[in-house]
């Protein structure tokens, strides 16, 4: 409770400089509009759709690229974290590649795939494949001896050792995994719409920019944040607080 | 004989890539039904030992044979039970108990089994709850009946109840004792307290350390329950006390010797 004060106070104050500052004119509104301006601003945007086309057009795309990419991360998280030869190699390249950001791969997807969907769907696909990968790989190796030796000497081996102790013992780094993967695709997918093709949130903010009106640009970057802040806390910090405390991984 | 333990040998290597003797010519016969419990100081071998008798560790040479076969990998004719609980934390604990039974089984019929198990070890009523939901103890206890459910030849048991408090252990040693009775499996014990030996056991495996050695083989003779033997209790205790002190004392003045040279 303590916590959720703090904050009421703490917004409060900020969206009261902002508001006060813009009324009394402390800086011009082309530079940085009023907080009723902008929230008119989205109001108009709910009302005649274009927001909500643009919402459903972001998240279709990022639906198919984090299904993408947390499937392919998967996967070559389990080829890393099983094969020692693919670590050595294969391992080295992917962890070289999660500290590029994957929009600088735009102009290469452009080549390939044209100025299209396609192409932005690709640089957020690279978004969340890499760290996916990364956080699976370190579930596998870090699997407790223990269950393995128990499991072993209950008759699981090969593929049911797998399937049935290995993976689901690796689940809380799947978790973290698709939290990561969640937040880097969410950045790319903005990214990529800001600098390609709509409809799309991205999309929007740069057309909006174009004309000049801040006040578009500056709902749709709260709109975006705030996705990306719901998601995270209410949706995926929540599932790993539970797959931590069942998992017994609570100190 | 049941189980054959021939000359077995093993090596670690250390961190100058030496080789270690950690077990040195094992050699033990236990007849089947035989309650054997295997007692040492820390760091003599007792784990290893065990875990080459499940087939998890290989020997350097030297090999054990169970019922005539010799051993080369884990098999379910062997239950173990691990001195933390080892249960897989996403599945309750029925699901933990019919781990081993999903392949030869059907659901139903495995879930039977499963829970003629947990009511030998008073868990009937937990079926549903999740290994975190559980005490250090019924944890233990779920873990026993999972290694008992399989129906092992042999059940391998390393310091089961190491981690509990005096009491919990006392009444799992009641159930252990009652489920031995009722079920007559081989047991391979492993401990590094005297009197839990000489409670359970028929036997006593003494071992030494550094290298692992068998020092002695104490037949336990007193009737059960042993409660009412307390005397004859205390002798065996007192002389093994005697036995082991030596090399306790080894092992204070080696780690003396280490902690002075570094
Ligand atoms: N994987 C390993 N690599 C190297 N040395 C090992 C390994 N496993 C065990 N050892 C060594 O072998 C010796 C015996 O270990 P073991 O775990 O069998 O002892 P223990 O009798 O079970 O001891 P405790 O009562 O403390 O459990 C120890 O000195 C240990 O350091
Ligand atoms: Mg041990």
């Amino acid at each position: 409770m303590q916590t959720a004060i703090k904050r009421i106070i703490f917004f409060a104050a900020i969206i009261a400089f902002w508001e006060i500052g813009s009324r009394l004119e402390f800086w011009h509104p082309l530079i940085f509009p009023s907080l009723s301006s902008v929230f008119s601003a989205l109001v108009e945007g709910f009302q005649d759709k274009t927001l909500i086309y643009d919402l459903i057009a972001s998240f279709k795309r990022l639906a198919v690229g984090l299904t993408i990419s947390l499937i392919i991360g998967t996967l070559i998280g389990i080829l890393l974290g099983k094969s020692k030869t693919a670590d050595e190699t294969l391992g080295a390249v992917i962890l070289a590649l999660q500290s590029v950001p994957s929009i600088v791969w735009l102009p290469l997807a452009i080549m390939w795939f044209g100025l299209n969907e396609k192409a932005v769907i690709f640089v957020t696909i690279l978004g969340g494949t890499f760290v996916m990968a990364l956080n699976m790989r370190t579930g596998i190796k870090n699997v407790s001896p223990l269950y393995i030796k128990a499991a072993q000497t209950m008759g699981a081996t090969g593929i049911d050792l797998f399937t049935r102790v290995i993976f689901p013992a690796s689940i809380p780094y799947v978790v973290t995994g698709s939290r990561l993967a969640w937040a880097f695709a969410w950045r790319a997918l903005m990214a990529g719409e800001l600098l390609s093709t709509g409809p799309g949130l991205g999309y929007t903010l740069r057309y909006a920019s174009d004309f000049g009106r801040m006040d578009i640009v500056i709902g749709v970057m709260i709109i975006i944040g705030a996705i990306g802040m719901i998601v995270d806390q209410f949706i995926f910090q929540r599932i790993e607080k539970s797959v931590i405390k069942k998992w017994g991984l609570e100190s | 004989m049941f189980i054959e333990i021939n000359d077995v040998n093993k090596q670690y290597n250390d961190k100058e890539n030496r080789p270690v003797d950690v077990l040195k010519d094992i050699n033990l016969s236990v007849e089947k039904g035989q309650f054997v419990s295997i007692l040492g100081p820390s760091g003599c071998g007792k784990s290893t030992l065990l875990s080459i008798v499940a087939g998890l560790t290989k020997t350097t040479s030297g090999h054990i044979q169970i019922d005539g076969k010799t051993i080369t990998k884990p098999g379910k004719d062997r239950g173990m039970v691990f001195q933390q609980a080892a249960l897989f934390p996403w599945l309750t604990v029925m699901e933990n108990v019919t781990f081993p039974l999903k392949k030869e089984m059907k659901k139903k019929d495995a879930e039977e089994t499963a829970l003629k198990y947990l009511q030998k070890v008073q868990l009937g009523k937990y079926i549903s709850h999740y290994p975190h939901e559980l005490s250090g103890g019924m944890q233990q206890r779920v873990a026993i009946a999972r290694a008992l459910a399989m129906n092992p030849e042999t059940l391998l048991m390393d310091e089961p109840f190491g981690a509990l408090d005096e009491q919990t252990r006392s009444r799992l040693h009641g159930q252990l004792e009652t489920i031995w009775t009722e079920t007559k499996k081989t047991i391979l014990f492993v401990t590094h307290s005297i009197s839990e030996s000489i409670k359970l056991s028929d036997r006593i495996v003494v071992m030494g350390t550094k290298p692992g050695i068998i020092l002695q083989d104490i037949t336990v003779d007193i009737p059960r329950p042993r409660e009412e033997h307390k005397k004859e209790m205390l002798e065996i205790e007192e002389h093994i006390m005697k036995y082991l002190k030596k090399e306790i004392d080894k092992v204070v003045s080696e780690e003396l010797q280490y902690a002075n040279s570094h």
